[in-house]
């Protein structure tokens, strides 16, 4: 029987092994960084699943194919079914206009309808309520899958994957640029903070001119916040610009969290093709699976279903852009 | 139409590249709008937006790099020696921010750099309010290009204080001058064309809306005609009613 070989152990590999997997494959991993942990960037994601407010700055696969990602992940670790609140300030409110005239599946809530589904947010107006989307631990769902794959029999190989491998699947994220050349970093900042004071259920988005800011509950009062987009290939450090637009926005959230405690500071490189869409390529022996950008969790199971519907079907989804077998 | 600092502009659209979905519709925009100059900030990536900036590059139009972001004329003309090595060139759009909320150029710092840039041999093309002894001033610094806002930056609001924007094209009539920041419409743009304008420079328009190409082809077609307008010398406006066929000789009926 074949062994396939998925190469990298973020948010893309996992899924691609997860899904062969369950299509009945053999499968081993290669990553030279161990199990899923701070090396890849998915350990730093904020983990919403959210493919209609991603909609208002995205094309029309990322709502579609996005939906696929609440059951599978459903599937796999825990969701929580609770929607995205999106919120914003009363001098952003044509901001709010905007982002409901690009998205769809949500209904507009008031003040008193916005303090009912989050008692914390106070000074909101008007908001728009994604009924159903979802979120979930990022760092979570990487441990739940890999040990999902362990107990199904799964080999990791901490080291490189060998050289002239066949039936192998690249899922190294920007690290496959040498190969995918309209690969591109986007630099993406975040942060985690402690702030048993304020209370918030689901995750709570504040529109802002200059950067969408998202805050995620990860329980116990502990929050994702993030995230800038700058196109930059650098990812050394959070700049202090970054990180007083985050934690002014978390503060125009609930001033409350003024008093947070820092928990930790991520910085990493989103990896994208030009249109910021995922890619699935087939050169010789090796498939590549790519560019999952800002939306590793929320489109990394349609990635790896059609990963899987090429390498064992041999059919085409509208990821591959490229087949020369 | 005036050169830039000697050099012909194919159209009077410079479109700049931030806040696009994503690159590949940036790119579009570029190329249904025909834009001849992108503007692009360098503050925020600082030396690591190679692989962006490569992609500027290849839209193949003149690339005027500007000091979005900055807030002293330190950081401005730091930026600016940075642009001049990535980008390769003089020019430089000035932008010194003085207001946080209105996003406001700080004139006063602005003809400060204008003038150390000019001296390090720039062409400055800087962002500037409708006041005419800035504009002056600035000019006396070795600007050769002036570009008043037509509203805060982002807002859509068109030209705020068109009364202030005449007065601006009859005091320097020989001076190129770009309608920069504000425009939210296409009819804002024909109209800063109408005026006499020589250019008009928007982004936050065409990359925040729905289609963002389509919007640029808009803008294009709106500039065009309000340059085709001002050329073409416009009737003036008047109270009555003047017909276009003669009354008398006409057969009437009783």
């Amino acid at each position: 029987m074949t062994i396939w070989s998925v190469i990298g152990s973020g948010v893309a590999g996992l899924a691609v092994a997860s899904e062969l997997v369950s299509r009945g494959a053999q499968v081993q991993v290669f990553d030279p960084g161990g199990p899923p942990g701070a090396h890849g960037c998915s350990w730093w994601a904020g983990g919403m699943l959210a493919p209609w407010c991603e909609y208002e700055n995205a094309e029309e696969p990322v709502m579609r194919l996005g939906q696929t990602a609440l059951d599978w992940w459903t599937a796999r670790t825990q969701v929580q079914r609770c929607g995205t609140l999106v919120v914003a300030n009363p001098r952003d409110l044509p901001d709010l206009r905007r982002f409901a005239r690009r998205t769809e599946a949500f209904v507009e809530v008031d003040q008193s309808e916005i303090s009912e589904l989050e008692p914390d947010l106070h000074d909101f107006p008007k908001g728009l309520h994604f009924a159903q989307e979802a979120h979930l631990d990022p760092r979570q769902a990487l441990h739940d899958l890999y040990r999902q794959l362990q107990d199904q029999g799964v080999v990791f190989h901490r080291k490189l994957a060998p050289s002239r491998l066949e039936n192998a699947i690249d899922c190294r994220g920007r690290h496959a640029r040498e190969v995918l050349h309209d690969l591109r970093g986007v630099k993406g900042e975040m942060l985690v903070i402690r702030c048993p004071e304020v209370t918030l259920t689901r995750p709570v988005r504040l529109l802002h001119p200059r950067m969408p800011l998202y805050i995620v509950p990860r329980g116990d009062g502990v929050y994702m916040l993030g995230a800038t987009m700058i196109e930059s290939e650098d990812s050394s450090r959070i700049t202090a610009r970054s990180m007083l637009e985050l934690l002014s926005a978390a503060y125009a959230l609930n001033p409350a969290f003024g008093e947070a405690e820092v928990l930790e500071i991520g910085v990493d490189l989103r990896p994208a093709f030009p249109d910021n869409l995922p890619r699935i390529r087939r050169l010789g022996h090796m498939i590549y699976a790519n560019g999952l950008y800002r939306h590793g969790y929320l489109l990394a199971p349609a990635l790896a279903q059609g990963v899987a519907d090429l390498a064992l079907e041999n059919k085409h989804s509208e990821m591959v852009d490229e087949d020369r077998a | 139409m005036k050169t830039f600092y000697g050099t012909d502009l194919p159209n009077p659209l410079m479109l700049g590249t931030a806040q696009y979905p994503s690159p590949a519709i940036l790119e579009q925009a570029f190329r249904e709008s025909e834009a001849g100059v992108a503007t692009v900030s360098l503050r925020r990536e600082s030396g690591a937006g190679q692989t962006f900036w490569q992609m500027i590059r290849d839209l193949g139009v003149l690339v005027l790099p500007n000091t979005a972001g900055c807030h002293t004329v330190k950081e401005a003309v730091t930026t600016a020696h940075m642009a001049r090595e990535v980008f390769d060139t003089k020019w430089i759009k000035l932008e010194l921010i003085g207001h946080t909320d209105s996003l406001q150029p700080d004139v006063f710092q602005l003809v400060e750099a204008a003038r150390i840039l000019t001296e390090d041999g720039f062409q400055v093309f800087p962002y500037t309010t409708d006041d005419l002894i800035v504009g002056e001033r600035l000019l006396a610094a070795g600007c050769e290009v002036l570009m008043p806002w037509g509203a805060p930056i982002g807002s859509g609001r068109g030209l705020n204080n068109e009364y202030a924007l005449r007065a601006m094209r009859a005091e320097f009539p020989g001076v190129p001058l770009v309608i920069d920041a504000g425009i939210g419409l296409p009819s804002h743009a024909a109209r800063a064309m109408e005026l006499g304008y020589d250019a008009v420079l928007l982004n936050t328009a065409v990359a925040r809306a729905g289609d963002p190409p389509a919007m640029a082809r808009a803008m294009m077609q709106a500039t065009l005609a309000g340059q085709l307008a001002h050329q073409a010398d416009p009737i003036e406006a008047r109270d009555m009613a003047e017909a276009s066929t003669p009354v008398i000789g006409k057969a009437f009926l009783s």
